[in-house]
């Protein structure tokens, strides 16, 4: 569209007339969630305000201080693994592709790149349905089962894919000469990659550890079956247990919901103005 | 000196016995698994805290595992000596437990107790000679009905369903006589029986919900529908604030209805009516809660004794009275406490005159096709018939027999003749001093890449070669057997039936193309449109508008997913509370395919259109400016300057989003499965979803869902080809 200064006066009002109709899409089923987590019947009624009947917190109380068996406080014990969780999975993610990604970006022609680069893209097009239980017997072989190391490596290899084509893109658009001038002056190229390289991929880097991190934050069907111990759960799996055949607690999810929500957004936003640089540079080439 | 050293080391050993005896002792620990949440779960902690005590030094420890991943859990867990000792389940699971074999008779434990229990409750875990799991306690449905409503209604009677039906003129247009989850197999079946039919024929292990029993049921509740006696369209979900707002003068439900309940309102239990006046009683069906022992156990011993300690007299009290279950041991029933509780003497009186949930295999097959077919005749009246011999179809597809066992041998035979292939021409390669060279110039690469292939061969893609593999096998719960490609036959031939009728691979497939053309445009679209409307150099509140609109890429999409369901829902939804105050009737969603996929479509375009306007606003950053400018003083107008500098700027950086977003899209589980759940009749299901109802929800048949995962994978591959083709040709002819 025209970027140029000058344009018709109704310009204006209609973008504005168009964002809040975009932002009002986005924000409505946040607002009901919110609306029925501050409210103390469990049951969604009828309205098309999103405003809780009779507000209160009891449903965040009782998420927040749920006590185990053995008294612990599970509410902290369930966000310490899963930040712990996720943010393992984050750097592991970023530590095992950024290599491999840089390899694809500057030696496109290596023997097997063709495919290693098509057996990775396949691996996002294989649905996951049927993983669940060799991904089991793996973790039990390897001792890995019910332990945070073993959801890790699990969540953070199935990132690995989708972070080196991310990261790869981003390698690409990092001019040569950088690098090379840092070798004239005696630099190994691993020395280069490190020094010169990295820093100016950052925003890209810092976009794909936020996607591994979400992908882990967010996943509780292999949490709920690789882990045993109430206090080894993850957030989801804690809110998981709100939901039940003929029932559930809305109430309850809903204020779960919004606590799980609340970081991982915080952490978007903290990193939205990378999110623009970092995701375009990227893009998934067969 | 000797003596004494001969004394130190008696009394070292003497220690290290005691030490060792003492760990032998501490070390004693029973691992218990159950689905319990709230008062039941308060009740049964208290129940193991008190064997805790009566069993000094040993510990019980347990998992409330959610109810989503239970069973899978415990089928992976327990051959593999991960799993619990003791676990609670429902009765009817005994066969399928039985062929995993993750189960163990249970004759000791109920030998302590067993004179006590409910004798259905024992009847109902009987398998062969053995019985497998001591019966905790039994649910059922009863009927709730309110008070002050009833007597409003001038004290109607609650003999049958017709008298209940004849209090509508008594009450008010808001209020209902009757409120239940009509559309549901488990509730109508109360009905079926009544009239002298069954869902399932437990004797002969099949599929029984035809004929006329099921067809003048089906007519009796349309009926209840039209004459308003029940409301349309009640979910399990919508039953409480019925009853809770005062709406309701009897609801149909099960015990945990009464801790949703609270103390809002006065009301009683009664056990279940008549269907007709002075016809038989409504007979529901009675599900035996068990504590199974597992195979593998480490403590076999222990959980024996936890067995029989959970059901005895002090844990059945507990659990009866904290926990409000009906629980099997009888004794409890006489004392004062529990002989004095209405609501729980109700059920277990509605549970006497139930019909034990028959533990066939296939009766947990009758479930999904009853359910279709009672929703559609629901539906549609005129179509009764019409649904019930589609409910059957369904039925024997999911029952389908097995290929025949096949001989691995020609698989074997082809594998190693491809390895030998290989191995050949790896050789030749080697010898190739070209391709030595080649790989000598790789050779600084491998250093960057070689954790990365080793790391994601093994747990990326060997599971999925595994999981695929799978696609040769067939079998029920978990014993499968070589079968060939017998599977890929049956689904690409649709097991001689019509190619395109409801349920196919071809059918679903369409669905699928559909599904992913439509959210795909609307994600372009509306990220484009947004992402220029962002770019404007003058705009105010910019980077405001921008973090609001990048919500539903943070929050996590099971939970957003759930909230869309919520508001398309019919009575409690946003969606039609919206168009009831624009003065338009309310739409049943899930009902027909055109609503229910438009809401899927709608779910998924909230969650998808951030991420395609985030990476249009960066690829508009990166057009340089000086083309626009350019372009102005040439002439060019605004459109122009779109049509020909953005949008074939845009369109290096979008195709590759694009078609990422089109795999992503295609096997998008989480809005189909939670939203419209496949709704109306599995109508809109798409492949990841149809492959997940074969694995989990129809006897676990691997096989067949592995088989449906390969070909989802073929058309992908085959997909992503084409679609490459199409643009590469398209830029190559703009340019």
């Amino acid at each position: 569209m025209n970027t140029t200064r000058k344009g018709p006066f109704w310009l204006e009002p209609l973008s504005h007339f168009v964002l809040i109709v975009a932002v009002a899409f986005a924000l409505y089923p946040v607002l009901w969630v919110i609306s029925l987590a501050l409210d103390g019947v469990q049951r969604p009624v009828a309205r098309a305000i999103p405003w809780p009947e009779s507000p209160s917190l009891d449903n965040f109380r009782a998420i927040l201080f749920a006590r185990g068996g053995g008294g612990e406080w599970l509410f902290v014990r369930q966000l310490t693994n899963s930040i712990v969780i996720s943010a393992a999975t984050a750097l592991t993610a970023i530590a095992i592709a950024t290599p491999a990604a840089y390899a694809l970006a500057r030696f496109p022609d290596f023997v097997g790149a063709k495919g290693g680069t098509k057996a990775l893209l396949a691996t996002q097009m294989f649905p996951g349905v049927a993983s669940a239980v060799p991904l089991y017997m793996l973790l039990d072989k390897l001792r890995l089962l019910d332990t945070r190391s073993g959801l890790v490596l699990v969540y953070a290899t199935t990132a690995v894919p989708f972070a080196i084509f991310q990261l790869r893109g981003a390698f690409e658009t990092i001019p040569k000469d950088l690098e090379e001038a840092a070798m004239v002056d005696g630099a190994t190229r691993f020395q280069a990659f490190v020094k010169v390289v990295l820093p100016a991929a950052r925003p890209a880097l810092a976009v794909t550890a936020l996607f591994a991190f979400m992908s882990a934050w967010n996943e509780f069907i292999l949490a709920a079956t690789f882990l045993s111990r109430e206090s080894a759960f993850t957030l989801p799996v804690a809110l998981q247990r709100h939901v039940g055949e003929y029932d559930a607690a809305w109430g309850k999810f809903a204020a779960g919901s919004i606590i799980v929500s609340v970081p991982v957004m915080a952490l978007f936003y903290a990193l939205q103005k990378n999110l623009v640089g970092g995701l375009t540079s990227g893009g998934v080439k067969g | 000196m000797r003596a004494l050293a001969r004394e130190a080391l008696a009394l070292v050993c003497a220690m290290i016995l005691i030490v060792c005896a003492r760990d032998a002792a501490a070390q004693r620990t029973v691992t218990v698994w159950h689905p319990y949440r709230g008062a039941e779960q308060q009740a049964f902690d208290q129940v193991l805290q008190a064997f805790e005590r009566a069993h000094p030094g040993v510990s019980v420890t347990t998992l409330a595992v959610p109810f989503d991943a239970y069973a899978a859990k415990l089928e992976a867990a327990i051959p593999r000596g991960n799993g619990p000792d003791l676990f609670v389940d429902a009765h009817e699971r005994i066969p399928s437990y039985l062929a995993r074999r993750i189960i163990t008779s249970a004759d000791t434990a109920i030998a302590r107790v067993g004179s006590d229990l409910e004798p259905i409750a024992l009847e109902a875990v009987q398998s062969g000679s053995e019985r497998y799991g001591v019966p905790l306690a039994l649910k059922c449905l009863a009927l709730f009905v309110d008070e002050e409503l009833w007597e409003r209604a001038g004290r109607p009677s609650l003999d049958s369903l017709e008298s209940i039906a004849r209090a509508r003129a008594a009450l008010p247009p808001s209020a209902y006589p009757l409120v239940y989850y009509a559309s549901n197999a488990y509730f109508h079946s109360a009905i079926v029986h009544a009239l002298g039919g069954q869902l399932f024929d437990p004797q002969r292990g099949t599929y029984a919900f035809d004929g006329s029993p099921a067809i003048e049921s089906l007519t009796f509740v349309q009926r209840l529908l039209a004459d308003r006696v029940i409301p349309p369209e009640v979910d399990g979900a919508s039953v409480t604030p019925y009853f809770r707002s005062g709406r309701a003068m009897t609801v149909i439900s099960g015990p945990w209805l009464v801790g949703e309940l609270g103390g809002g309102r006065r009301y009683r239990v009664v056990v279940l009516p008549r269907v007709r006046d002075g016809g038989r009683v409504m007979s529901p069906f009675v599900t035996v809660e068990v504590a199974f022992l597992a195979s593998n156990a480490r403590a076999p011993e222990l959980a024996n004794e936890l067995a029989a300690y959970l059901a005895s007299p002090a844990a059945a009290r507990v659990r009866a009275t904290v926990g409000r279950q009906v629980v099997a041991t009888q004794s409890v029933w006489s004392e004062p406490e529990l002989a004095n509780d209405a609501v729980l003497a109700a059920f277990r009186r509605a549970a006497s005159r139930g019909r034990v949930m028959p533990t066939h295999n296939n009766m947990r097959l009758s479930w999904e096709p009853a359910n279709q077919a009672i929703r559609r005749a629901l539906r549609d009246p005129r179509a009764t018939r019409v649904a019930i011999d589609q409910g059957r179809r369904r039925y024997e597809d999911a029952s389908r027999p097995l290929p025949a066992k096949r001989s691995p041998l020609p698989l074997q035979l082809a594998l190693g003749l491809i390895a030998l292939a290989i191995a050949l021409r790896s050789v030749q390669r080697a010898r190739d001093p070209d391709f030595r060279a080649a790989v000598k110039r790789s050779m600084p690469a491998y250093a960057y890449v070689t954790h990365a292939v080793v790391i994601v061969a093994l747990l990326v893609v060997l599971p999925l070669v595994l999981g695929a593999t799978t696609s040769l096998y067939a079998g029920r719960d978990g014993a499968l057997e070589y079968v060939g490609g017998a599977n890929y036959w049956d689904i690409i031939t649709a097991r001689g039936g019509s190619l395109f009728a409801s349920g196919t691979f071809y059918a679903v497939l369409l669905v699928t193309v559909l599904w992913t053309v439509a959210n795909l445009a609307l994600h372009v679209s509306i990220g484009v449109v947004l992402a220029l409307v962002l770019s404007r150099p003058l705009l105010k509140l910019r980077a405001v508008y921008r973090v609001l609109l990048i919500i539903p890429w943070a929050v996590p999409s099971y939970v957003t997913a759930l909230a869309w369901k919520g508001i398309f829902h019919r009575q409690t939804g946003a969606m039609n509370a919206i168009l009831s105050s624009l003065g338009v009737e309310p739409i049943s969603w899930f009902a027909q395919f055109s609503t229910a996929f438009a809401a899927n479509v709608v779910t998924n375009t909230w969650l998808g259109f951030p991420f395609m306007m985030v990476v249009t606003i960066g690829a508009l950053a990166a057009i340089p400016k000086d083309l626009y400018e350019a372009a102005e003083v040439d002439g060019a107008t605004p459109w122009q300057q779109f049509r020909h500098i953005t949008l074939p700027l845009l369109r290096p950086t979008l195709l590759p989003a694009v078609s990422m977003g089109a795999v992503w899209t295609f096997n998008q589980f989480n809005v189909i499965f939670l939203v419209s759940g496949g709704e109306p009749d599995g109508a809109t299901e798409i492949l990841v979803t149809e492959a997940y109802r074969w694995a989990f929800t129809r006897q676990a048949q691997y096989g067949y869902a592995a088989a449906y995962a390969v070909l989802i994978f073929g058309v992908l591959v085959l997909g992503t080809r084409l679609l490459e083709r199409l643009t590469l040709g398209k830029q190559g002819g703009s340019k």
